[in-house]
């Protein structure tokens, strides 16, 4: 069996190979493909403003409602069958840093973990604080 | 008929994508064994087209000369599109794998007012399959953020790319709209071009309609029917480093994208089988990757007997003698 111009058709084979199996490589090279996130859920927990599940799969687009319905409406509090939801005592605002951080303020053990995982970069930051806990 | 025929195969799959994403058995069928067979038969169904070409022997340069040959050294030779040198068919393969420079130049033949033939320019089709390849490459390449941890940095440059504008949230990507106008433009193309229509095949269709599969169930994941993508990355990880996928794990994997993965496999099994296979091919075509030298070199036929020759020196060698006794002028004195 003769292959023509055999060098330059296995080089583009090796080439084609190893650039397609390479995240199985990079995955066996490293101790790191078995870390999976570790979410840091707060102790004193009172509800959260939806389920879980929702949050889980949601959460962003719940927070650009709020954007658009605090910065583009000017309604600022969060309404549930008709009365505003309320955390001790205060109204509760549609705000990333007046709700969701009041429970979750550790964003490293929190945001960051499948954000990270997932390679995900939120704009979040660009205007808000962020927290300590989690400065970069 | 064609479309039909294409259409029922891709209803098949999608069906059987769809009943495995809610039959626990079948899912793990799915999601455990099939990827490797899908993976397996990718690789080695590729490299065995391309040892198949690889062996057929290439005599003679069969080049398309799409410009002057080389020749007087007054006449400019145009050096990519009639390359004689490696260098030369090197750039050429490079504008051809590229930027598709043979596809930029198509042209359609149309009748206009119902008599005259019009032969002008077409540059539609140059323009939707290159923004159809890129995308789908530049996608794929994004899809690394799930295939490995940790994530290698090119993943992060090109969403930061590729969701530019930062319309929406999830941010748009631009290759997302991309894709999806290249590959409904293509197959339009070949349900209401008539002239493409009566060629198209459903080997035509089909891949067409996979692809589409795949592009419109990953948008509908990424912007409409949230799915959990932590438990999709735990997946493809282990997947992607032979690591068991215990059954709590596949339960938290939702039915569209369990449909998403199988049209996936469902074109990797495909792939080697097909017209698809010019992802490789396109390297090893012969009109396209040879530099015109048939008058410079001498290409022998490998498949030739090998004759026995006797040269005319070998000629002389012997009759020498005889041939000077006759008065026969030799070359070579003594």
């Amino acid at each position: 069996m003769k292959l023509y111009d055999g060098w330059k058709i296995i080089l583009g084979l090796i080439v084609f190979v190893g650039f397609f199996t390479l995240p199985i490589w990079l995955n066996l090279s490293s101790a790191q493909s078995k870390v999976k996130p570790q979410l840091v859920y707060p102790k004193d927990a009172m509800q959260c403003v939806e389920n879980k599940d929702y949050m889980n799969h949601y959460h962003m687009d719940l927070l650009n409602f709020w954007r658009d319905s605090v910065v583009r409406m000017n309604v600022r509090y969060i309404v549930r069958n008709g009365t505003v939801l309320t955390h001790n005592g205060e109204k509760l605002e549609m705000s990333l840093t007046l709700a969701c951080l009041k429970c979750h303020s550790n964003k490293e053990q929190f945001c960051d973990q499948c954000h990270n995982y997932l390679d995900v970069k939120p704009y979040c930051w660009d205007c808000h604080v962020q927290p300590k806990g989690g400065l970069k | 008929m064609g479309l039909g025929l294409s259409l029922l195969y891709f209803i098949v799959i999608l069906g059987l994508g769809w009943i495995a994403g809610y039959l626990p058995f079948m899912k793990t069928i799915f999601g455990t064994i099939l990827p490797y067979v899908a993976l397996l038969l990718f690789l080695v169904g590729i490299i065995a087209r391309i040892v198949r070409w690889g062996r057929s022997p290439v005599p003679f340069r069969i080049t398309t000369t799409c410009g002057q040959e080389k020749s007087l050294p007054w006449i400019r030779q145009n050096k990519l599109d009639n390359p004689s040198s490696a260098l030369g068919a090197f750039g050429r393969m490079l504008l051809e794998v590229l930027f598709f420079r043979s596809l930029f130049r198509n042209t359609k033949a149309e009748f206009k007012d119902n008599e005259k033939l019009v032969y002008s320019v077409d540059k539609w089709l140059w323009f939707f399959s290159l923004a159809f390849h890129w995308s789908f490459l530049i996608i794929f390449l994004r899809h690394f953020r799930f295939f490995t941890e940790p994530i290698p940095s090119f993943v992060t440059f090109l969403q930061n790319i590729d969701g530019f504008f930062q319309v929406g949230l999830p941010i748009i990507y631009i290759t997302d709209v991309l894709i999806l106008a290249g590959l409904t433009y293509l197959f339009l193309r070949r349900i209401f071009d008539s002239k493409v229509k009566i060629i198209s095949l459903p080997s035509d269709y089909f891949p067409l309609l996979l692809i589409l599969g795949i592009a419109v169930t990953g948008v509908l994941m990424r912007y409409f029917f949230k799915t959990d993508l932590v438990a999709v990355k735990e997946f493809t990880v282990s997947i992607l480093s032979f690591q068991p996928i215990g059954s709590d794990l596949l339960a938290k994997l939702s039915p569209l994208f369990i449909i998403h993965f199988t049209f996936v496999c469902t074109l990797l099994i495909y792939f080697p089988f097909s017209k698809l296979v010019h992802l490789g091919g396109i390297f090893l075509s012969p009109t396209r990757n040879l530099a015109n030298n048939n008058r410079m070199k001498r290409h022998v036929n490998p498949w030739n007997y090998d004759v026995p020759v006797h040269t005319y020196e070998e000629y002389e060698e012997e009759f020498r003698d005889k041939m000077i006794a006759a008065g026969i002028p030799v070359e070579k004195e003594e």
